[in-house]
Protein backbone atom coordinates (compact mmCIF):
# COMPACT_ATOMS: atom_id res chain seq x y z
CA UNK A 1 0.00 0.00 0.00
CA UNK A 2 1.69 3.13 -1.02
CA UNK A 3 1.69 5.89 1.75
CA UNK A 4 2.25 9.36 2.44
CA UNK A 5 5.23 10.71 3.42
CA UNK A 6 5.23 12.95 6.53
CA UNK A 7 7.27 15.88 6.89
CA UNK A 8 7.46 17.08 10.36
CA UNK A 9 9.04 20.46 11.87
CA UNK A 10 12.55 20.10 13.16
CA UNK A 11 13.20 21.22 17.01
CA UNK A 12 16.66 21.88 17.76
CA UNK A 13 18.88 24.67 19.26
CA UNK A 14 16.57 27.04 18.77
CA UNK A 15 13.31 27.79 20.79
CA UNK A 16 10.69 27.67 19.99
CA UNK A 17 7.58 25.73 22.15
CA UNK A 18 5.60 27.61 23.93
CA UNK A 19 4.54 26.95 27.63
CA UNK A 20 1.64 25.44 26.38
CA UNK A 21 2.82 23.10 23.94
CA UNK A 22 5.91 22.09 26.46
CA UNK A 23 3.10 21.16 29.00
CA UNK A 24 0.90 19.35 26.41
CA UNK A 25 4.11 16.96 25.64
CA UNK A 26 5.07 15.97 28.59
CA UNK A 27 1.41 15.39 29.32
CA UNK A 28 1.12 18.24 32.41
CA UNK A 29 0.22 21.45 33.71
CA UNK A 30 1.12 24.61 32.86
CA UNK A 31 1.48 25.36 36.39
CA UNK A 32 4.58 22.32 36.51
CA UNK A 33 6.49 23.93 33.62
CA UNK A 34 6.24 26.86 35.38
CA UNK A 35 7.69 25.22 38.66
CA UNK A 36 10.25 23.76 36.86
CA UNK A 37 11.84 27.26 35.52
CA UNK A 38 11.65 28.30 39.02
CA UNK A 39 13.66 26.42 40.60
CA UNK A 40 16.23 26.62 37.35
CA UNK A 41 16.16 23.04 35.56
CA UNK A 42 14.41 24.98 32.68
CA UNK A 43 15.44 28.06 31.10
CA UNK A 44 13.54 29.63 28.77
CA UNK A 45 14.09 32.72 26.41
CA UNK A 46 11.86 35.41 26.62
CA UNK A 47 10.62 37.53 29.42
CA UNK A 48 7.13 37.20 30.26
CA UNK A 49 5.78 33.52 30.87
CA UNK A 50 3.34 33.53 27.58
CA UNK A 51 6.44 34.49 25.62
CA UNK A 52 8.81 31.84 27.03
CA UNK A 53 9.97 29.58 24.22
CA UNK A 54 11.91 26.26 24.85
CA UNK A 55 14.07 24.10 23.03
CA UNK A 56 14.59 20.19 21.73
CA UNK A 57 16.52 19.90 25.41
CA UNK A 58 14.27 21.41 27.33
CA UNK A 59 11.37 18.81 26.29
CA UNK A 60 13.75 15.89 26.92
CA UNK A 61 14.63 17.32 30.53
CA UNK A 62 11.40 17.86 31.32
CA UNK A 63 9.88 14.31 30.46
CA UNK A 64 12.86 12.90 32.35
CA UNK A 65 11.84 14.75 35.09
CA UNK A 66 8.19 13.84 35.07
CA UNK A 67 9.47 10.23 35.01
CA UNK A 68 12.20 10.77 37.79
CA UNK A 69 9.35 12.14 39.60
CA UNK A 70 6.35 9.94 38.89
CA UNK A 71 8.22 6.68 39.52
CA UNK A 72 10.83 7.10 42.61
CA UNK A 73 8.34 9.65 44.08
CA UNK A 74 11.49 12.63 43.72
CA UNK A 75 10.59 15.71 44.87
CA UNK A 76 11.27 18.36 42.28
CA UNK A 77 14.73 19.33 44.11
CA UNK A 78 15.60 15.60 43.83
CA UNK A 79 14.84 15.59 41.01
CA UNK A 80 16.71 18.27 39.86
CA UNK A 81 20.19 16.55 42.00
CA UNK A 82 19.45 13.68 39.94
CA UNK A 83 19.79 15.02 36.82
CA UNK A 84 22.72 17.31 37.41
CA UNK A 85 24.60 13.80 38.97
CA UNK A 86 23.37 11.83 35.54
CA UNK A 87 24.79 14.64 33.45
CA UNK A 88 27.78 14.78 35.22
CA UNK A 89 28.47 11.42 34.58
CA UNK A 90 26.90 11.21 30.99
CA UNK A 91 29.83 14.41 30.28
CA UNK A 92 32.64 11.82 32.38
CA UNK A 93 31.72 8.88 30.13
CA UNK A 94 32.14 11.40 26.98
CA UNK A 95 35.22 12.22 28.06
CA UNK A 96 36.57 8.52 28.71
CA UNK A 97 35.00 7.52 25.01
CA UNK A 98 37.01 10.80 23.85
CA UNK A 99 40.10 9.53 25.45
CA UNK A 100 39.60 6.10 23.69
CA UNK A 101 38.21 4.02 26.72
CA UNK A 102 35.60 1.54 26.66
CA UNK A 103 33.20 2.90 29.63
CA UNK A 104 30.97 0.24 28.86
CA UNK A 105 33.73 -2.22 29.87
CA UNK A 106 34.92 -1.19 32.85
CA UNK A 107 32.54 0.50 34.66
CA UNK A 108 28.90 -1.39 35.57
CA UNK A 109 26.61 0.27 38.60
CA UNK B 1 1.09 -15.11 23.73
CA UNK B 2 3.04 -16.20 26.66
CA UNK B 3 2.17 -16.06 30.25
CA UNK B 4 4.00 -13.88 32.55
CA UNK B 5 4.77 -14.82 35.94
CA UNK B 6 4.80 -11.20 37.77
CA UNK B 7 6.14 -12.34 41.10
CA UNK B 8 8.74 -14.08 39.40
CA UNK B 9 9.83 -10.58 37.62
CA UNK B 10 9.85 -8.55 40.50
CA UNK B 11 11.76 -11.37 42.30
CA UNK B 12 8.96 -12.29 45.09
CA UNK B 13 6.83 -15.29 46.52
CA UNK B 14 2.78 -15.18 45.99
CA UNK B 15 2.50 -14.70 49.80
CA UNK B 16 4.07 -11.55 50.14
CA UNK B 17 2.30 -8.35 51.31
CA UNK B 18 1.88 -5.47 49.70
CA UNK B 19 4.92 -3.55 51.66
CA UNK B 20 7.01 -5.90 50.17
CA UNK B 21 5.86 -5.39 46.35
CA UNK B 22 6.55 -2.18 47.04
CA UNK B 23 10.21 -2.28 48.36
CA UNK B 24 11.18 -4.96 45.71
CA UNK B 25 9.42 -2.30 42.74
CA UNK B 26 11.54 0.27 44.44
CA UNK B 27 14.40 -1.74 44.41
CA UNK B 28 14.34 -2.57 41.19
CA UNK B 29 13.26 0.51 39.63
CA UNK B 30 16.47 2.52 41.13
CA UNK B 31 18.73 -0.16 39.16
CA UNK B 32 17.20 -0.50 35.88
CA UNK B 33 15.55 2.61 35.13
CA UNK B 34 16.59 4.02 31.76
CA UNK B 35 17.38 7.25 33.00
CA UNK B 36 19.45 6.44 35.78
CA UNK B 37 20.52 3.01 34.25
CA UNK B 38 23.68 1.86 31.73
CA UNK B 39 22.96 -1.87 32.30
CA UNK B 40 22.45 -3.15 28.85
CA UNK B 41 18.48 -3.89 28.26
CA UNK B 42 17.54 -1.80 30.91
CA UNK B 43 15.15 -0.41 29.37
CA UNK B 44 13.14 -3.51 28.47
CA UNK B 45 13.67 -4.59 31.87
CA UNK B 46 12.11 -1.37 33.48
CA UNK B 47 8.88 -1.67 31.45
CA UNK B 48 8.67 -5.01 32.24
CA UNK B 49 9.49 -4.76 36.13
CA UNK B 50 6.84 -1.62 35.73
CA UNK B 51 4.27 -4.06 34.05
CA UNK B 52 4.80 -6.82 36.95
CA UNK B 53 4.01 -3.66 39.88
CA UNK B 54 1.17 -2.02 37.84
CA UNK B 55 -0.82 -5.88 38.32
CA UNK B 56 0.44 -7.05 41.98
CA UNK B 57 0.06 -3.46 43.60
CA UNK B 58 -3.40 -2.83 42.54
CA UNK B 59 -5.21 -5.57 44.81
CA UNK B 60 -8.30 -5.79 42.50
CA UNK B 61 -6.05 -6.81 39.53
CA UNK B 62 -3.69 -8.74 42.12
CA UNK B 63 -6.34 -11.18 42.84
CA UNK B 64 -7.99 -11.30 39.60
CA UNK B 65 -4.09 -12.49 38.65
CA UNK B 66 -3.80 -14.64 41.74
CA UNK B 67 -7.01 -16.48 40.38
CA UNK B 68 -5.05 -17.11 37.24
CA UNK B 69 -1.37 -17.92 38.46
CA UNK B 70 -2.14 -21.49 39.86
CA UNK B 71 -3.26 -22.57 36.35
CA UNK B 72 -0.43 -21.49 34.57
CA UNK B 73 3.65 -21.36 34.16
CA UNK B 74 5.63 -18.59 32.54
CA UNK B 75 6.49 -18.75 29.31
CA UNK B 76 3.46 -21.29 28.61
CA UNK B 77 0.99 -20.26 25.59
CA UNK B 78 -1.95 -18.10 26.90
CA UNK B 79 -5.04 -17.00 26.16
CA UNK B 80 -7.51 -15.65 28.72
CA UNK B 81 -9.97 -18.15 30.39
CA UNK B 82 -13.79 -17.06 29.41
CA UNK B 83 -14.49 -16.24 32.88
CA UNK B 84 -11.36 -13.87 32.94
CA UNK B 85 -12.30 -11.03 35.38
CA UNK B 86 -15.85 -12.32 36.73
CA UNK B 87 -16.38 -10.45 39.73
CA UNK B 88 -13.94 -7.94 39.81
CA UNK B 89 -13.84 -4.23 38.61
CA UNK B 90 -10.58 -2.88 37.29
CA UNK B 91 -9.67 0.50 37.68
CA UNK B 92 -7.49 2.68 35.68
CA UNK B 93 -4.43 2.37 38.05
CA UNK B 94 -1.43 4.42 38.37
CA UNK B 95 -0.37 4.37 34.55
CA UNK B 96 -1.99 6.49 31.59
CA UNK B 97 -3.02 4.64 28.30
CA UNK B 98 0.03 5.94 26.87
CA UNK B 99 2.52 3.92 29.10
CA UNK B 100 0.26 0.74 29.15
CA UNK B 101 0.94 1.10 25.08
CA UNK B 102 4.48 -0.05 26.53
CA UNK B 103 3.20 -3.09 28.03
CA UNK B 104 2.88 -6.48 26.98
CA UNK B 105 0.27 -8.68 24.80
CA UNK B 106 -0.39 -10.47 27.74
CA UNK B 107 -0.91 -7.65 29.86
CA UNK B 108 -3.54 -5.72 27.62
CA UNK B 109 -5.30 -8.62 27.16
CA UNK B 110 -6.18 -9.13 30.76
CA UNK B 111 -6.17 -5.50 31.51
CA UNK B 112 -6.55 -3.52 28.47
CA UNK B 113 -9.96 -2.66 28.68
CA UNK B 114 -8.94 0.05 31.49
CA UNK B 115 -8.59 2.19 29.31
CA UNK B 116 -11.77 2.41 27.67
CA UNK B 117 -12.49 5.84 27.37
CA UNK B 118 -14.96 7.59 29.26
CA UNK B 119 -17.36 9.60 28.01
CA UNK B 120 -16.69 11.37 24.16
CA UNK B 121 -16.47 14.88 25.60
CA UNK B 122 -14.44 17.03 22.76
CA UNK B 123 -10.32 16.78 23.69
CA UNK B 124 -7.52 17.00 22.00
CA UNK B 125 -5.60 13.78 21.79
CA UNK B 126 -2.58 13.48 24.01
CA UNK B 127 0.74 14.06 22.34
CA UNK B 128 2.92 11.28 21.54
CA UNK B 129 6.55 10.37 21.67
CA UNK B 130 9.03 8.25 20.14
CA UNK B 131 12.46 7.17 18.99
CA UNK B 132 13.59 6.78 15.92
CA UNK B 133 17.21 5.95 15.29
CA UNK B 134 18.72 6.84 11.57
CA UNK B 135 22.40 6.29 9.97
CA UNK B 136 24.49 9.21 10.46
CA UNK B 137 24.28 9.23 6.13
CA UNK B 138 20.81 10.42 6.55
CA UNK B 139 22.07 13.59 7.95
CA UNK B 140 23.93 14.41 4.96
CA UNK B 141 21.50 13.42 2.15
CA UNK B 142 18.31 13.62 4.19
CA UNK B 143 16.14 10.38 3.82
CA UNK B 144 12.62 8.88 4.12
CA UNK B 145 12.31 6.40 6.86
CA UNK B 146 9.65 4.01 7.84
CA UNK B 147 8.65 3.75 11.76
CA UNK B 148 6.35 1.33 13.11
CA UNK B 149 4.15 2.38 16.16
CA UNK B 150 2.20 0.61 18.65
CA UNK B 151 -0.88 2.95 19.75
CA UNK B 152 -4.28 2.16 21.77
CA UNK B 153 -7.08 2.09 19.34
CA UNK B 154 -11.49 1.36 19.97
CA UNK B 155 -12.30 -1.83 18.10
CA UNK B 156 -16.19 -2.51 17.10
CA UNK B 157 -17.16 -3.10 20.72
CA UNK B 158 -15.72 -0.64 22.23
CA UNK B 159 -12.73 -1.97 23.56
CA UNK B 160 -9.07 -0.19 23.47
CA UNK B 161 -6.51 -2.52 21.84
CA UNK B 162 -3.19 -2.37 20.43
CA UNK B 163 -2.45 -1.92 16.54
CA UNK B 164 0.31 -1.82 15.22
CA UNK B 165 0.78 1.22 12.80
CA UNK B 166 3.59 2.68 9.97
CA UNK B 167 4.30 5.82 9.38
CA UNK B 168 6.74 7.14 6.08
CA UNK B 169 8.49 10.34 7.89
CA UNK B 170 10.98 12.34 5.70
CA UNK B 171 14.21 13.10 7.90
CA UNK B 172 15.66 16.36 6.57
CA UNK B 173 18.98 16.95 5.35
CA UNK B 174 21.13 18.53 8.65
CA UNK B 175 19.38 16.79 11.38
CA UNK B 176 20.95 16.41 14.32
CA UNK B 177 20.99 13.90 16.96
CA UNK B 178 19.32 14.81 19.74
CA UNK B 179 16.87 17.03 17.71
CA UNK B 180 13.48 16.62 17.49
CA UNK B 181 11.11 15.96 14.18
CA UNK B 182 7.32 17.44 15.53
CA UNK B 183 4.59 15.55 13.02
CA UNK B 184 1.17 17.96 13.87
CA UNK B 185 -1.83 15.10 14.15
CA UNK B 186 -0.09 12.14 14.50
CA UNK B 187 -0.30 11.73 18.45
CA UNK B 188 -3.13 10.24 19.74
CA UNK B 189 -6.48 11.15 17.93
CA UNK B 190 -8.82 13.64 19.65
CA UNK B 191 -11.77 12.78 21.11
CA UNK B 192 -15.62 14.42 20.09
CA UNK B 193 -14.06 15.42 16.71
CA UNK B 194 -11.60 17.61 18.35
CA UNK B 195 -8.15 17.27 16.99
CA UNK B 196 -5.45 14.59 16.93
CA UNK B 197 -2.35 15.45 19.55
CA UNK B 198 1.23 15.98 17.77
CA UNK B 199 4.06 12.97 17.26
CA UNK B 200 7.58 13.47 18.73
CA UNK B 201 10.16 11.74 17.56
CA UNK B 202 13.36 12.26 18.59
CA UNK B 203 16.75 11.53 16.60
CA UNK B 204 19.49 9.91 17.35
CA UNK B 205 22.13 8.46 14.96
CA UNK B 206 23.77 4.99 15.08
CA UNK B 207 26.79 4.60 16.16
CA UNK B 208 29.17 5.08 12.99
CA UNK B 209 31.93 2.89 12.52
CA UNK B 210 34.41 5.87 11.55
CA UNK B 211 32.99 9.02 12.53
CA UNK B 212 32.16 10.39 16.27
CA UNK B 213 29.56 13.13 16.56
CA UNK B 214 29.56 16.19 18.86
CA UNK B 215 26.73 18.57 18.07
CA UNK B 216 26.91 19.16 13.96
CA UNK B 217 30.67 17.98 14.21
CA UNK B 218 32.15 15.17 13.12
CA UNK B 219 35.86 13.76 14.30
CA UNK B 220 38.26 10.44 13.25
CA UNK B 221 41.42 8.66 13.65
CA UNK B 222 43.11 9.43 10.97
CA UNK B 223 46.48 7.29 10.73
CA UNK B 224 50.11 8.70 9.26
CA UNK B 225 53.40 7.25 8.80
CA UNK B 226 56.35 8.52 10.69
CA UNK B 227 57.65 10.27 7.79
CA UNK B 228 54.06 11.65 6.89
CA UNK B 229 53.79 12.96 10.11
CA UNK B 230 57.38 13.96 10.39
CA UNK B 231 58.46 15.37 6.74
CA UNK B 232 54.12 16.54 6.07
CA UNK B 233 52.44 15.19 3.56
CA UNK B 234 49.13 15.08 0.93
CA UNK B 235 47.05 12.72 2.09
CA UNK B 236 43.80 10.87 1.69
CA UNK B 237 41.36 10.84 3.80
CA UNK B 238 37.85 10.09 3.64
CA UNK B 239 34.41 12.00 4.44
CA UNK B 240 30.95 11.65 4.62
CA UNK B 241 30.20 13.61 1.10
CA UNK B 242 33.63 11.49 -0.43
CA UNK B 243 37.63 10.73 -0.64
CA UNK B 244 39.40 14.44 -0.12
CA UNK B 245 42.80 15.30 -0.35
CA UNK B 246 44.25 16.59 3.11
CA UNK B 247 47.40 18.17 3.71
CA UNK B 248 49.65 17.36 7.05
CA UNK B 249 51.57 19.76 8.36
CA UNK B 250 55.43 19.19 8.54
CA UNK B 251 55.86 18.12 12.67
CA UNK B 252 52.89 17.10 13.26
CA UNK B 253 52.49 14.49 16.58
CA UNK B 254 49.75 12.03 17.44
CA UNK B 255 46.77 13.74 18.88
CA UNK B 256 47.10 16.78 16.54
CA UNK B 257 43.68 17.78 15.33
CA UNK B 258 43.05 18.87 12.06
CA UNK B 259 39.90 20.86 11.58
CA UNK B 260 38.01 20.72 7.99
CA UNK B 261 35.62 23.45 7.95
CA UNK B 262 32.23 22.73 6.91
CA UNK B 263 32.96 18.85 5.98
CA UNK B 264 30.65 17.75 9.39
CA UNK B 265 26.94 17.86 9.34
CA UNK B 266 25.24 20.04 7.03
CA UNK B 267 23.14 23.52 7.60
CA UNK B 268 23.98 26.93 8.46
CA UNK B 269 25.95 27.12 9.99
CA UNK B 270 27.58 23.52 8.58
CA UNK B 271 29.82 21.72 11.68
CA UNK B 272 33.29 20.84 10.87
CA UNK B 273 35.52 17.50 10.51
CA UNK B 274 38.28 17.10 12.63
CA UNK B 275 40.84 14.35 11.77
CA UNK B 276 42.95 13.64 14.73
CA UNK B 277 46.43 12.14 13.45
CA UNK B 278 47.94 8.86 15.20
CA UNK B 279 51.37 8.17 14.09
CA UNK B 280 51.97 4.10 13.14
CA UNK B 281 55.00 2.89 13.60
CA UNK B 282 56.39 0.29 10.49
CA UNK B 283 57.02 -3.08 11.97
CA UNK B 284 60.95 -3.78 12.39
CA UNK B 285 59.50 -7.07 10.82
CA UNK B 286 62.90 -7.20 7.91
CA UNK B 287 66.50 -6.61 8.08
CA UNK B 288 66.29 -3.48 6.08
CA UNK B 289 63.46 -2.21 8.16
CA UNK B 290 65.88 -3.14 11.61
CA UNK B 291 68.59 -1.41 9.64
CA UNK B 292 66.62 2.14 9.45
CA UNK B 293 65.85 2.35 13.28
CA UNK B 294 69.77 1.70 14.17
CA UNK B 295 70.04 4.65 11.87
CA UNK B 296 67.70 6.46 13.86
CA UNK B 297 68.93 5.84 16.61
CA UNK B 298 72.27 6.34 16.09
CA UNK B 299 71.72 9.73 14.18
CA UNK B 300 68.72 11.44 15.47
CA UNK B 301 69.52 11.77 19.31
CA UNK B 302 65.92 11.78 20.15
CA UNK B 303 65.10 11.36 24.13
CA UNK B 304 61.15 11.27 23.94
CA UNK B 305 61.05 11.37 27.88
CA UNK B 306 63.17 14.40 28.39
CA UNK B 307 60.00 16.55 29.92
CA UNK B 308 59.97 13.49 32.11
CA UNK B 309 63.51 14.69 33.93
CA UNK B 310 64.62 11.04 32.70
Amino acid sequence: MEQDILTGSVIGDEAVLSIEELARACGAEVQWIIELVTVGLLEPQGAETTRWRFRAADLSCARRVARLQRDFDASLDAAAVMLDLLDQIEELRARLKRAGLDVDEGLRW
Amino acid sequence: MEFKDYYKILGLERTVTADDIKRAYRTLARKFHPDVSKEAGAEARFKEIGEAYEVLQDPEKRAAYDQLGARWQPGQEFTPPPDWGAGFEFTRGTVSPEEAVEFSDFFSSLFGNFARQADAHRARGEDRHAKIVIPLEDAFHGATRTITLRAPQLDAQGRVVLREHTLNVRIPKGIRDGQLIRLAGQGAPGAGGASGGDLYLEVHFDPHALYRVEGHDLSFTLPLAPWEAALGATVKAPTPTGVVEVKIPPGSQSGRRLRLKGRGIPGEPAGDLYLVLNVMLPPADTERAKELYHAMARDLAFNPRQALGV
